[in-house]
């Protein structure tokens, strides 16, 4: 058999590829953050100031609901045609699955951000007073946060009949933690403030939820 | 000189498999030898895809005992077993030798001259890149079956391989599975297209209700079931 790792790469290599092919992922969350950022700057027209204090819970607002999208449809295509069960018949191991899943959508809600972002900067003519490079580290432990849970509830609300409506119910709650820390640190680095505590609070998140999913996502993915 | 008794590569004790209040599987009991063909018949909803699921250890038995090839931790032997489900499992934007390459990775096979062969084996072209949504039923229902042979199993669990297939590559297929069973795997097959099969299948198992009602030799229905509905599968 391959090693974990192995097989974590050929199935995370094979999900980028069926993105590439298929697009449903990036163009849905594309578009849903544009119109975000377009209707938002179109209805409140905030100063330089009023933008430093609502761009943070704006940015990831949109960011999360743009997230799910790409949540929903990361196990959608393995429920077609019950391919998972050929997964599921073979010897690799279940993490080894989670892995490529959250690392795919790791990376499809990175590309996101990295495309949204410039946008967002225009818009609301957004200026760091803080360290700048600070943001880069929300960004990663915030996203990181967002797809450790998000692939996990997607693949618990997977055989659930509405879905699309079961993930965020379950994923919300339990990211509130992890939402605030993301909006007040990206807040806080904005308007130049300290924002050690809600990076550390970020940090010890992301760890706790990796790893408890690890260690229930077999069990998961088992279930009937 | 007493002739020794061939030893079951599967056996099932009492096997229920409850979905909610309703019972597909009602205290199935059975041994099967290695080395054979068995075709598993019966009407819809007698339990032939559960307890198939079963042996594959998608769904878990709500009691009883499933021992394959002596383990009845089914990932123990999971790569001694190969599994083609109804649907395809297959991935629809992939084609197929790109689809049989990452489900090779899983059982550690690197070698792209494995999936080339088992698609030749089923009569498909491995050069074909055309993507496995763009095939017909038929040419997809190969494929799946070219994945489920892609670990050289020693048992092949198979429901309804011959599903819109047409005569012809159906006759192809049980040649393919004779073939595969005289070289001395075991072959479960449940199919609606029992007609197939004769002349192939070593025992015909036949369900009804959730239970093993019958096994015969010869494609013939039991005297006791088949009442219900009044079909017949031949």
């Amino acid at each position: 058999m391959s090693a974990p790792t192995g097989i974590t790469r050929v199935t995370l290599l094979k999900d980028l590829r069926l993105e590439w092919r298929s697009k449903d992922a990036i163009n849905s969350m594309l578009f849903f953050s544009l119109l975000v950022v377009v209707v938002f700057s179109f209805s409140f027209d905030p100063s330089a100031e009023e933008s430093r204090q609502i761009a943070g819970g704006l940015i990831w607002v949109a960011f999360l609901f743009a997230a799910v999208v790409a949540l929903n449809q990361t196990w959608a295509r393995e429920i077609r045609n019950q391919v998972l069960d050929a997964y599921r018949v073979s010897p690799a191991p279940a993490n080894s699955l989670f892995a490529a899943k959250v690392l795919g959508n790791f990376i499809f809600v990175t590309v996101l951000e990295a495309l949204m972002t410039p946008l967002f900067i225009v818009f609301y003519r957004l200026r760091a007073l803080g360290p700048a490079w600070q943001l880069l580290l929300v960004a990663v432990l915030g996203t990181w946060a967002l797809v450790v849970n998000g692939t996990f509830f997607a693949a618990m609300s997977l055989r659930t009949r509405s879905r699309e409506i079961m993930l965020p119910l379950l994923l919300f709650p339990i990211s509130i933690p992890a939402i605030l820390a993301m909006v007040q640190s990206t807040t806080a680095i904005l308007n130049g403030e300290g924002a050690r505590f809600w990076i550390v609070l970020l940090v010890t998140y992301d760890l706790v939820f990796t790893t408890v999913c690890l260690l229930l996502f077999e069990t998961v993915l088992n279930a009937e | 000189m007493t002739e020794t008794a061939p030893v079951p590569v599967i056996t099932v004790s009492n096997l229920i498999k409850q979905f909610g209040r309703f019972a597909a599987l009602r205290g199935v009991t059975a041994e099967f030898s290695g080395g054979k063909l068995y075709a598993i018949l019966g009407d819809n909803g007698a339990g032939k895809t559960t307890l198939l699921r079963t042996l594959a250890g998608l769904n878990q038995p709500s009691s009883g005992e499933v021992t394959i090839l002596g383990a009845s931790k089914f990932h123990d032997i999971c790569q001694q077993v190969g599994y083609m489900a109804h649907p395809s499992l297959l991935y629809d934007e992939m084609s197929g030798m790109e689809n049989l390459e990452y489900f090779a990775r899983l059982y550690g096979i690197t070698s792209g001259t494995r999936c080339a062969e088992v698609i030749r084996a089923v009569g498909l072209d491995p050069e074909l890149v055309r993507p496995v949504g763009q095939y017909s039923q038929g040419m997809r229902q190969r494929m799946s079956l070219a994945r489920a042979l892609l670990n050289d199993p020693k048992i092949l669990l198979l429901d309804e391989p011959f599903s819109n297939v047409d005569l012809h590559s159906a006759t192809e297929m049980v040649r393919l599975l004779a073939g595969t069973r005289d070289q001395g795997k075991t072959i479960f097959i449940v199919t609606h297209q029992a007609a197939l099969l004769e002349g192939a299948a070593d025992e015909f198992v036949w369900m009804e209700y959730g239970k093993i009602v019958a096994r015969t030799r010869e494609l013939k229905r039991p005297a006791s079931s088949g009442e219900r509905s009044g079909e017949s599968t031949k």
